[in-house]
């Protein structure tokens, strides 16, 4: 007989339910390096299709299918499931409408990350045949930055996020001090008055709570310390 | 169960895919005219953002290089079976489409000097071959990501309109012009009709037939069947590249870059075997080189770990530095997916399918063209197509690595300029045939209103399991006649597949119900094809008929799909003149 575990999973749908309730599954560990996500396909695949979530490249590079499990933000695709206890509470992500099972409205998130001009601003021609120079040292300022993948397991874990609907929140932060910190991008004047708002940087009281979410290992608050710092220098 | 909604939009452009060459495309027309990308995904969920080593350009950034040289490389690649004209117009277009993709504000890595860095891939030589050349323009081996977010930047920047979560369900046409595609909001439910001039495909690859694969759950080539059931043909789909190295037991990718900078495979006595089979470029010969010798060792009982069936991916000695400077990717993957630090031991590694060659036929326009041996190609008015889902075809019958982060930039543009032009060019929409969308809101409505007989998972699990046994690496008449028939039964099994979910809000055992019928009816040409092929070219290789035969089988597979399902296979010439460069006549291919 192959080890089971069990997935207590938070199912809603809104054409059905008058609210959410959770189910229990028995997951069969058929292979080592089982994750999450293979748990959840087993389930849909073998014994319940009506469950609903997200999911695309399964090896978290997507940002699609962060989930609050055991309590905890973090990618399904790439948690073991070896590593959690026995029983496994599978949550939608915190604090976002359900639309679905496990599928929540990213439309605040999205909103939030749109408002800080998420793109690189130049005034600045480039070189018409050629790209622009840029030193290896100023490149290694974007690491850390570049490789967020809005999952949101950082915003929907922050309290200041959960409070005030408004907030930008940590990565729509992040993205904004990633285009700041670019040397080819002459933005930041912009940007800066943005997150200068009342719901923008100063709403982060450093809980730190994005940067344990964050399934990229990147840093929220560091950025957004950055940002508090640049913005003073500026005396906006 | 009421009669669901049917909303009806108008745009003069509409592009089905947000990968990054429906992403490209979007970014041209939207300038000149009504743009709209409709995407199963959130653009950035696409299957680009996973492309790890980089994108070829000859910007001889490193060392001298050239245009040319990358053109020969690339029809060498292919086995002669890519068409040379698209292949010297992808090449010449590389650097310019590199450069802008650095204006847009991607974070290339940089060298010294400040310009973008490049490395080593598979396949990539100066001088028609002589040695590897450093080509492959990367951020670090996160290219994929940092194009795609950057892409997406832009559209953004520019205001693009995106059906973000809609999936699509029948492409349209009226008499012999395609009008738009039918699509389902995946979130709310509902029909949307997209009233198009001009409609593009940019859906991605559809290796999601194996079982052992490189590629995001949604990569289940629905735009080839979307084509083939509105009667147009698919080219050269028994071309499907496997990989050399997947993390074994899981398939997910392990750059080529690995090797590109200086990592190398061995087997179980510790032999660096590439050298026997590729003696000037060793393990950076090209994917289906590397693949065949690790099968063949492999077969040999040269293979690793108790059962002997994998390799090892040998990189700890060139150096934790540049291992998490240049492959930090790798690492975290190795050691979340396969439980090794990649920096103090090798990864077990198996060739894993990954990537289409084959597709929607398509010019240098990125016009999808209907052909055949002595008919000329003619585009279809006003359908497009461009990336993994198309066949330009730029690789031919094996496609070299960082080659198809070249092709979606290269005819993303270019498709998007020629819809921008067609469009302007029409004073009016072309109106919908009666009752548009007729066969895809009956597919869905009988989905959502039948009885579940066959799940869903079953019927997919034995074709994903077949496909790999009978149409993988190695094929034969006998196994290709086995999978055909298997096909046969998993068709008429498919018949009596029920969904659970009735529901319309996020409703994905509909979704993965429609995919798996979609790859259904791809799967039958990619056999039928491969049945037919009696030779061995690139990624297609048949153990009875070892050779390349180019007297027989130097053409490009057609299939078309009768009404009762069956697939009927035509062919058409290579085209083997260039643009201004003299001919590559095929040559024995040694590496
Ligand atoms: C792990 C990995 C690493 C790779 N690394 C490299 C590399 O280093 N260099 C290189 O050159 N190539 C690489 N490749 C290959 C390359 O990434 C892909 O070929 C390329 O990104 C495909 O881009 P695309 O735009 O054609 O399709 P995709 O990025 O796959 O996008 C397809 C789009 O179509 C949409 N879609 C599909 N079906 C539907 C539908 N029915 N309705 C609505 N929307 C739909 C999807 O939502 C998606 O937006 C790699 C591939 C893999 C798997
Ligand atoms: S550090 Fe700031 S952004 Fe991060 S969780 Fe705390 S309040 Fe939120
Ligand atoms: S910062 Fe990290 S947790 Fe937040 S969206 Fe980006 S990748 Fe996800
Ligand atoms: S499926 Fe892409 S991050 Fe998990």
């Amino acid at each position: 007989m192959l080890k089971t575990v069990t997935f207590s999973v938070f199912r809603y749908d809104p054409e059905k339910d008058k609210k959410p309730y959770y189910k229990d599954y028995k997951v069969e560990l058929r292979r080592p390096g089982m994750m999450v996500l293979d748990g959840l396909n087993q389930i849909r695949w073998e014994q319940d299709g009506t469950l609903a979530y997200r999911r695309s490249c399964r090896e978290g590079v997507c940002g699609s299918d962060g989930l609050n499990i055991n309590g905890v933000n973090m990618l399904a695709c790439i948690t073991h499931i070896k590593d959690l206890k026995d029983p496994i509470v599978v949550q939608p992500l915190p604090s976002m409408p359900v639309i679905k099972d496990l599928v929540v409205d990213f439309t605040d998130f999205y909103r939030k990350y749109y408002l800080v001009k998420p793109y690189l601003i130049t005034k600045t021609p480039p070189p018409s045949d050629r790209e622009r120079l840029q030193s290896p040292e100023d490149r290694k300022k974007l690491d850390g930055l570049y490789e967020c993948i809005l999952c949101a397991c950082c915003s929907t874990s922050c309290p200041s996020f959960w409070a005030d609907p408004d907030y930008l929140g940590p990565a729509a932060l992040l993205k904004a001090w990633r285009f700041i910190a670019d040397t080819r991008d002459e933005g930041a004047d912009e940007r800066l008055q943005i997150i200068n708002d009342r719901d923008g940087a100063w709403r982060c009281h450093t809980i730190l709570n994005c940067v344990e979410a964050c399934p990229k290992q990147l840093n929220p608050t560091e950025a957004i310390a950055e940002l508090k710092k640049t913005i003073i220098h500026r005396k906006f | 169960m009421a009669d669901i909604s049917v909303t009806i939009h108008k745009h003069d452009v509409v592009i089905v895919g947000a990968g990054g060459a429906g992403l490209r495309a979007a970014l041209e027309a939207s300038k000149g005219v009504n743009t709209a990308v409709i995407s199963e995904v959130f653009p950035t969920r696409s299957h680009t953002v996973a492309a790890q080593g980089g994108v070829a350009a000859s910007l001889s950034n490193v060392e001298p290089d050239d245009w040319v040289w990358h053109m020969f490389d690339t029809i060498k690649g292919s086995d002669y079976l890519g068409d040379q004209d698209a292949i010297e117009f992808m090449c010449r277009m590389a650097p310019e489409v590199v450069i802008e993709l650095e204006h847009m504000g991607m974070p290339f890595s940089r060298l010294q000097n400040g310009k973008i860095f490049q490395r080593r891939f598979g396949g990539h030589t100066k001088d028609f071959g002589k040695e590897a050349v450093q080509r492959t323009c990367a951020a670090a081996d996160r290219t994929g990501h940092a194009m795609l977010h950057t892409l997406y930047e832009q559209c953004v920047k520019n205001q693009v309109v995106f059906y973000n979560e809609f999936y699509a369900l029948e492409l349209l046409k009226n008499e012999d012009h395609v009008v738009g595609v039918l699509a389902w909001d995946i979130a709310n439910g509902g029909f949307h009709i997209f009233h198009a001039k001009a409609t593009m495909f940019a859906t991605g690859g559809y290796v999601r037939v194996y079982k052992t694969n490189s590629n995001a759950h949604i990569n289940t080539g629905d735009g080839l069947a979307l084509t083939l059931r509105a009667g147009f043909p698919v080219e050269d789909l028994e071309f499907v590249q496997f990989h050399p190295t997947g993390i074994y037991g899981v398939g997910n990718l392990i750059t080529e870059g690995v090797r590109g900078e200086g990592g190398y495979l061995l087997n179980k006595d510790g032999e660096r075997f590439m050298k026997r089979y590729a003696p000037t470029v060793w393990d950076l010969a090209s994917r289906d080189v590397v693949s065949r010798a690790m099968a063949e060792e492999m077969r040999q009982g040269r293979g690793c770990g108790p059962e002997g069936d994998h390799m090892l991916l040998k990189l700890d000695h060139i150096g934790a530095g540049i291992i998490h400077e240049r492959l930090p990717g790798i690492w975290e993957l190795a050691y979340v997916f396969a439980h090794v630090d990649c920096t103090k031991e090798p990864i077990p590694v198996t060739p894993t399918a990954h990537y289409s060659m084959g597709g929607i036929p398509t010019n240098l326009s990125a016009e999808v063209v209907l052909g055949g041996m002595d008919k000329p190609e003619e585009p279809v008015k006003g359908f497009y197509a461009a990336g993994e889902a198309a066949c330009a075809s730029v690789h031919g019958a094996n496609r070299l690595g960082s080659n198809s982060l070249l092709d979606i930039m290269v005819f993303g543009k270019v498709g998007g300029q020629h819809m921008a032009q067609f469009a302007q060019s029409l004073p009016e929409h072309v109106p919908l045939p009666e009752n548009p969308g007729k066969r895809g809101i009956e597919e869905v409505t009988s989905l959502l209103n039948g009885t579940a007989g066959e799940t869903m998972g079953a019927v997919w699990d034995e074709l994903k399991e077949s496909m790999e046994a009978n149409c993988g690496v190695f094929r034969t008449e006998e196994t290709l006649a086995k999978q055909r028939a298997v096909l046969q039964k998993l068709c008429d099994r498919y018949k009596k597949v029920g969904i659970a979910d009735k529901g319309l809000a996020f409703n994905l055992d509909l979704i993965e119900t429609l995919e798996l019928g979609h790859m259904l009816d791809y799967s039958k040409a990619i056999v039928e094809g491969a049945l037919a092929r009696q030779e061995s070219r690139g990624a297609h290789y048949r153990d009875d008929y070892p050779k390349r035969d180019d007297e027989k089988w130097h053409k490009h597979s057609l299939a078309y799909m009768e009404e009762d399902g069956s697939i009927r296979l035509d062919y058409k010439p290579v085209r083997m003149k260039p643009l201004t460069v003299p001919t590559f006549e095929p040559k024995e291919r040694v590496y």
